[in-house]
C-alpha cells in the first residue's frame, strides 16, 4: 500500500520535474556551490590541516607581487588580442564564403573546422616544433624566405605572443566562422536584393546589412572568446612544456593558480587567485550587460 | 557591352576569391601535414634539424609506429583510459543532462527560474576558479587516480542542459498530453517520445561531450597520477621531455590520437558541426 502511494507521488506531474532535475541539484550543491564557497573562505585563510588560521587579507596582499601582476597582464593581453583576431576575421571569412562565387563551400568549411577537433596538447606540440629555435624549424624557414635571421621564438614576449595567437587563430577561426555562417542564414535575402536595387556594392552591403545584423552572433562569439582568453592555461603549458616560461612571458592567471595550488601547495594564495579571476569575470559580465542595456535604450 | 565587362569582372572576382580560400585552407592544413610527415621520421632528426617539409627522405621510417605498438610504453593504457572515460562520460552526461533540460523545457514547477539561474551561473563561471577545492573534495572521496574522479564532478553539463531545454521546448504540448491520455507515465514520455524525437540533438550533443572528454587536459592531469591510469592528452604531454628522446612516440601517438576523430568527422560532419557549435544564434 505504502509503496503504491510512493509510486503515485513519484509519478505525479508535480513531482516528476523535480526527479528529472535532481541530478543537477546534487551536482550543483556538491561540485559547484560547496567548492565555490570553499574558494571564497580559503582565500582568507592560511590552510594547513588542523593549523588552518584566518589571515584576513594577507593572501590578497601577497598577490601584489610582480609575477602575479605579470600573469594578470598576460591573460588580459591574450584575451584582448585573441578577441581582436577571432571575432572580426571569421566574420569577414564567413561573409566571403557565403558569396555565390565560392566553389566547394562545404569542403572549405570542413577544412577550416578540422583544427577544432585536435586537443590543445596535440596542436600545441606541433606549434611548439613549428616555432622551434633551430635554423630549419618551419617558422624560421618561412621568415628566411623574407631574408630574416632565425629567431628563438619562445623566449621574447613579441614572438611568444605571435606563436600563442597563431595557435589560437588556427584552432578558433573555423569554429567561429561556422557560428557566423549560421547567423548569416537568418538574414533575410530581400534586404540584399533591396540593396542591389539601390545600387549598393558588396562592401556597402557588408557594412550596412551583414555587420549590424550579425550582432547577436558577434556578441556570443565575443563572450566565449573573453572567457576562453581569461582562463587560458593549456596552450601556454604545452608551448613551454610545463608551467615555467623564460621570465614568465607565458604565465597566465590559471598558470599562476596551478603553480601556487599544486606546485607550491599554498592553498590560501591559490584561492585568492581564483577569487581574483572570479571578480574579473563578473566585472566583464556586468560591463557587457550594461553596455547591451545602453544599446537597447538607444534603439527604443 | 556593359554586360560583357561585368561578366569579365565577375570571372576575375571568382578566381580571386577561390584562390584566396584555397590558400587559407592550405595554411590551415600545414600543421597536420607536418605532424603526419614527422611521425615517419626519427625523433632525433627533429631535434637536430627542426620540423619542416624538407626532412631527409632517406630517414623515412615506420619505426615510430612499431615502437608505439610493440615497445615498452603505456600508450595503449592511455588510449584505453581515454576511450573508457569518454564513453562513460558521454553516456551518463547525455542521459542526465537531457532529462534535466527536458524538465526545464516542458514543465512548469516551483523555483524553476531560480534553479535555471543556477545552470546559467555554472555555465558562466570558469571551472578553473573552483579547481582547488574540487580537488580536495575528490581526495576526500578517495577518487584521486580513478576514472570516476575525472568523470563525477562534470557528470551533468550545464551546456547540454541549456540545449536540451531549447530543443525540448519545441515539442508541441498536445503531443505530451496525448501520450498521458494513452497511459504513458511522465518518465515514459521522456523515454518513448522525447528521446526518439530528439535523436539528432542527442547525436550532436554526444559529439559535443565526447570531444570535451577526449581532449580534456587540466582536470585529468590533476586527478590522475599513475602512468597507467592517465588519459591520452596527459600521457602525450608527459612524453615531451626536453631532450627529445620521446618525440618518436609523441608524434606517432599524436597521429593515432587525432586520426579516429578525423575519420568520424568525415563521416558525420553535420553532427560534428552542430554539436561543436551548439549555442550560436538559437537563444
Amino acid at each position: 500500500m505504502a509503496q503504491n502511494k510512493l509510486r503515485r507521488i513519484l509519478y505525479s506531474q508535480k513531482i516528476a520535474p523535480y526527479v528529472f532535475i535532481l541530478p543537477f541539484i546534487l551536482c550543483f550543491l556538491i561540485f559547484f556551490l560547496y567548492p565555490f564557497i570553499n574558494t571564497l573562505v580559503m582565500s582568507f585563510q592560511r590552510v594547513s590541516g588542523d593549523n588552518t588560521k584566518w589571515v584576513a587579507l594577507d593572501n590578497y596582499k601577497l598577490l601584489l607581487n610582480p609575477i602575479f601582476r605579470k600573469s594578470v597582464l598576460n591573460s588580459l593581453f591574450y584575451m584582448i588580442a585573441s578577441c581582436l583576431l577571432v571575432v572580426p576575421i571569421p566574420m569577414v571569412l564567413a561573409a566571403m564564403l557565403n558569396s555565390k562565387y565560392v566553389k566547394c563551400k562545404g569542403l572549405v568549411r570542413g577544412a577550416l573546422f578540422i583544427p577544432a577537433l585536435t586537443s590543445v596538447v596535440v596542436a600545441g606540440t606541433i606549434f611548439r616544433l613549428m616555432f622551434g629555435e633551430l635554423e630549419n624549424s618551419f617558422m624560421n624557414q618561412v621568415i628566411g624566405i623574407f631574408g630574416q635571421e632565425p629567431i628563438v621564438w619562445l623566449r621574447q614576449p613579441t614572438t611568444v605572443w605571435i606563436a600563442m595567437l597563431a595557435l589560437c587563430m588556427w584552432r578558433w577561426t573555423g569554429v567561429n566562422m561556422v557560428y557566423y555562417l549560421a547567423g548569416l542564414q537568418q538574414i533575410d535575402n530581400e534586404l540584399y536584393e533591396a540593396a542591389d536595387i539601390d545600387g549598393a556594392d558588396g562592401l556597402q552591403k557588408f557594412r550596412y546589412i551583414t555587420v549590424p545584423l550579425l550582432r547577436p552572433t558577434r556578441t556570443y562569439v565575443l563572450t566565449i572568446s573573453i572567457y576562453g582568453g581569461l582562463a587560458m592555461f593549456t596552450e601556454s603549458f604545452i608551448l613551454f612544456n610545463g608551467n615555467q616560461s623564460p621570465n614568465n612571458v607565458g604565465t597566465t592567471i590559471v598558470g599562476y593558480l596551478y603553480r601556487m595550488g599544486w606546485e607550491q601547495n599554498n592553498i590560501g594564495l591559490a584561492s585568492a587567485v581564483g577569487v581574483t579571476l572570479l571578480i574579473m569575470v563578473v566585472t566583464l559580465n556586468v560591463i557587457q550587460l550594461a553596455y547591451r542595456g545602453m544599446f537597447r535604450k538607444e534603439n527604443e | 557591352m556593359k554586360l560583357e565587362s561585368s561578366k569579365k569582372h565577375d570571372t576575375i572576382f571568382s578566381i580571386f576569391i577561390n584562390a584566396f580560400f584555397l590558400i587559407i585552407v592550405l595554411i590551415v592544413l600545414i600543421p597536420f601535414a607536418l605532424l603526419f610527415l614527422s611521425s615517419f621520421h626519427p625523433g632525433n632528426d627533429l631535434m637536430r634539424y627542426g620540423l619542416n617539409f624538407s626532412l631527409n627522405p632517406d630517414s623515412f621510417t615506420l619505426n615510430n609506429y612499431r615502437l608505439l605498438f610493440e615497445g615498452d610504453n603505456n600508450y595503449f593504457f592511455w588510449f584505453r583510459n581515454s576511450v573508457v572515460i569518454t564513453l562513460i562520460q558521454v553516456a551518463f552526461t547525455l542521459f542526465l543532462s537531457s532529462a534535466v533540460g527536458y524538465a526545464f523545457g516542458v514543465y512548469q514547477f516551483k523555483y524553476k527560474n531560480i534553479i535555471f539561474l543556477a545552470v546559467l551561473i555554472v555555465m558562466m563561471i570558469p571551472t578553473e576558479i573552483i579547481l582547488l577545492p574540487l580537488y580536495r573534495l575528490i581526495s576526500v572521496f578517495k577518487l584521486i587516480d580513478s576514472k570516476w574522479g575525472v568523470i563525477l564532478p562534470y557528470i551533468v553539463s550545464p551546456v547540454l542542459i541549456f540545449f536540451f531545454r531549447q530543443y525540448s521546448s519545441g515539442i508541441p504540448k498536445d503531443f505530451l498530453d496525448a501520450a498521458r491520455i494513452d497511459g504513458c507515465t511522465e518518465y515514459g514520455i521522456y523515454f518513448k517520445i522525447m528521446v526518439p524525437i530528439l535523436k539528432p540533438a542527442f547525436a550532436a550533443m554526444a559529439i559535443n561531450q565526447g570531444m570535451n572528454s577526449w581532449n580534456n587536459f587540466l582536470w585529468p592531469m590533476i586527478v590522475l597520477r599513475s602512468p597507467q591510469n592517465i588519459t591520452l592528452p596527459v600521457g602525450l604531454q608527459s612524453l615531451m621531455s626536453p631532450y627529445g628522446n620521446n618525440y618518436d612516440l609523441l608524434l606517432a601517438g599524436s597521429v593515432i590520437a587525432v586520426l579516429p576523430i578525423l575519420i568520424l568527422f568525415l563521416l558525420l560532419q553535420k553532427y560534428f558541426i552542430t554539436g561543436l557549435t551548439a549555442g550560436g544564434v538559437k537563444g
